[in-house]
């Protein structure tokens, strides 16, 4: 291994320093005390950036949990892609449950192909959590995405059913986390709860992160529909009376394709990225997810049912 | 936002009555952190209530769970960033179960900011919060005076509320305090000055969180490095390496250097410092390394790595501590419970509850059991040794949660004396 300059003098250790050393530390300690973890893995920008701190916390060692991702089969391909580029490339084990196996069940009822899979995604998790025995869910949510993120512990304590209770969290003191469930129960937890939308793309940056291409600035076909750009794929479609436009747009962020809208901008690389989040007066969710402007609380009534 | 920007977390402690919530919102609305589609939430729901302007109170209201059901979740995470500074704000509210939102909330702050109102000055609650913030050692305390449009920004007034704080405060292990006027509604000294406020010379809020010095909030003395998680990736390229992974809570270390390992009080020398990014020379806190040994030595997690020539942290069974209780459950003294401090877990059972402190008044009481937000001065008694510190002198190394083995919630937060 080469000898680094350790030019983090006490004066320079900046917020992504001290951001990155938390979520280390987060991952070491579910490592340390929780029998059966995985690392859930999307190929969205926050699972990447998840995976360069997984190995951070644990090289020259492979990681000591799998990667799980739960596939609605709406995703974007070329996020898909990067899924499976990345876990090769690391070498890790990848583990893929996807909707389609809780639909072929019956555990999912599908009523209208075209309408978000979000709300299912939770069935398929808790399925895979119970056929691997997980009692820790590592996941890249933010606090600053949502409110009822903003409330919720790093090491969030969930039931036998996968339920959140916002009211009855475990105090979460110092850096000292309570990692302890009763069989059957388990935990999630959110190394990068403390990390805001431009500390994600600042750390891309620093770090040279390989992220999907869909990410920056693309021209793409899209419908405006009720004040939000929507991409046209196999899964939407123009209604009678819609126009389909080319605008050059990237995501923010990258879930169901149904349900995800791009933001007009030209912004091809990271720099610029970070240039146009300095400036936007949207939130992220705000401005991409149309799943959760359906009610003030979405989110919060999801990660009830299990979602993480 | 440049690369050398630190990151400064801090808590709010005051009531609604004393505009806590405006001024988060001011806060966050003068620096250009609020977004328009939160903006227009709020204001749809400012309109929904009846009011006649927005009420910047809304942006930390809360969840559905919480409205329906009449209770406050304890501890919202809120987000803002300066050219300066990333802020990370603790918001703790409500009266109810002040005492543990308020610990827990505090317990990562570098600052509190406590709130009175201009026209009641120094209040009951006011001792409170400042008692509280030098229990769990908050490193600086800021005593803002709000509402002083409603003493017609009078320093007379201002002056005679900073005489009494002072003078309260002194009985307190509180470091450095800065009092600055302001007013939330009108903006007056949060980010930016205002024209009312003349006479006052000093920082004005924000200016405040962005300069107050936070290098030394963290032990920069004495090495402390507890081993979390031990690497052995037993691979062809890394046959023999054994790596000691962890975050350095205190101190720096270089290669080289002996250590001592502890509890076992083996020694040895630093082999190499690693990160992912390459070898180091020298690692301080709070970095998070893998320290590699000149010696094989049986080390696992819970294990604690400290310099040779430095002061000894304890390495005991028994020790006294201030105990937070923070569960719905009183301590029951006749069971065992669970002690997490560092990365070491043992069972416990407390010897000894000298007494109970009324956190309004300071008085001390006889107690013989513990309810929810109660603290007290506890003895304890562990299964296994732990190396540990004073909380005054390391918040890391002297701090601990209590576990209770058969709920498995956290139901203490402990600060050994």
């Amino acid at each position: 291994m080469k000898l680094v300059e350790n030019n983090i003098r006490k004066h320079t250790f900046t917020h992504l320093d001290a951001l990155e050393s938390e979520s280390i530390h987060i991952m070491r300690e579910v490592a340390a005390e929780c029998k059966n973890p995985v690392l859930l893995f999307s190929g969205g920008k926050d699972s990447i950036v998840m995976l360069r701190l997984a190995e951070k916390a644990f090289r020259p060692a492979k990681f000591p949990f799998p990667l799980v991702h739960i596939d609605t089969g709406h995703n974007f391909p070329e996020v898909i892609a990067t899924r499976d580029k990345l876990a090769a490339d690391l070498g890790e084990r990848l583990i893929v449950r996807s909707l389609e196996d809780s639909i072929r069940r019956g555990s999912i009822v599908i009523k209208d192909e075209s309408k978000p899979r979000n709300p299912y995604q939770s069935v398929t998790l808790l399925e895979t959590i119970a056929e691997f025995g997980f009692d820790a869910c590592m996941g890249g949510a933010r606090r600053d995405e949502e409110k009822a993120r903003a409330k919720e512990r790093i090491f969030s304590f969930r039931d036998e059913f996968g339920q959140w209770d916002p009211k009855n969290q475990r105090p979460e003191l110092w850096d000292t986390y309570n990692t302890r469930v009763h069989a059957g129960e388990n935990i999630r937890v959110f190394p990068i709860s403390n990390w805001t939308e431009m500390d994600i793309w600042e750390y891309i940056g620093r770090e040279k992160l390989h992220i999907p291409n869909i990410y920056f600035a693309h021209e793409r076909e899209v419908i405006r529909r009720g004040g939000s750009v929507i991409p046209v794929s196999h899964l939407v479609q123009p209604k009678p009376g819609e126009k389909v436009e080319v605008v050059s747009v990237r995501f923010r962020t990258v879930g169901d394709m149904t349900c995800t809208a791009p933001v007009e901008s030209t912004a091809r690389t990271v720099d610029e990225i970070i240039a146009e989040t300095a400036t936007t007066r949207i939130t992220e969710r705000g401005a991409t997810r149309m799943d959760d402007q359906t009610s003030d609380a979405s989110m919060e009534l999801r990660k009830k049912e299990g979602y993480f | 936002m440049s690369t050398t920007t630190q990151l400064l977390r801090f808590i709010t402690a005051g009531s609604v009555d004393d505009g806590k919530s405006t001024l988060i919102g001011r806060l966050l609305h003068d620096s250009k952190s609020i977004f328009e589609d939160q903006f227009s939430a709020i204001s749809k729901t400012s309109e929904k209530r009846g009011m006649a302007a927005v009420d910047l109170s809304l942006l930390t209201d809360g969840l559905q769970a919480e409205r329906e059901q009449g209770i406050t979740i304890d501890v919202a995470y809120r987000y803002f960033a300066t050219p300066r500074r990333k802020f990370i704000i603790g918001d703790t509210p409500g009266h109810e179960q002040y005492t543990r939102n308020m610990v827990t909330a505090a317990s990562t702050a570098n600052l509190v900011v406590i709130l009175v109102d201009a026209r009641k000055g120094v209040l009951t609650q006011t001792r409170r919060h400042s008692f509280l913030a030098s229990l769990v050692g908050v490193p600086h305390v800021v005593l803002a005076v709000n509402k002083m449009d409603m003493v017609d920004y009078s320093q007379t007034r201002f002056d005679e509320i900073v005489a009494e704080y002072k003078k309260f405060a002194a009985q307190l292990n509180l470091h450095d305090v800065t009092c600055i006027p302001l007013s939330a509604l009108n903006g007056d000294m949060v980010v930016d000055r205002g024209e009312n406020l003349d006479w006052y010379k000093g920082p004005a809020l924000l200016e405040l969180l962005e300069k107050v010095e936070i290098d030394h909030d963290v032990n920069t003395s004495d090495f402390r490095f507890p081993v979390q998680w031990v690497c052995r990736p037993q691979t062809e390229e890394h046959h023999d390496f054994r790596g000691f992974m962890g975050r350095i809570e205190a101190g720096e270390v270089s290669v080289g250097d002996e250590i001592t390992i502890l509890p076992s009080g083996r020694t040895t020398r630093v082999k190499e410092i690693a990160n992912f990014d390459g070898n180091l020379q020298t690692a301080f806190a709070p970095q998070s390394v893998t320290i590699t040994l000149a010696d094989e030595i049986d080390i696992s997690r819970g294990d604690m790595f400290v310099k040779t020539d430095h002061l000894p942290p304890k390495v005991e069974r028994e020790f006294e501590a201030t105990l937070c209780w923070l569960s719905e459950a009183p301590l029951d003294k006749n069971r065992k419970y669970l002690v997490k401090h560092t990365t070491r877990t043992a069972k416990c059972l407390f010897s000894r509850l000298d007494y109970r402190v009324d956190v309004n008044t300071l008085e001390r009481h006889a107690a013989d059991r513990l309810h929810m937000n109660d603290i007290a001065r506890v003895g304890i008694k562990t299964q296994q040794p732990l190396v540990f510190d004073s909380y005054g002198i390391d918040r890391v190394t002297g701090s601990f949660i209590v576990i209770d083995e058969a709920s498995n919630n956290t139901v203490a937060a402990g600060m050994i004396a």
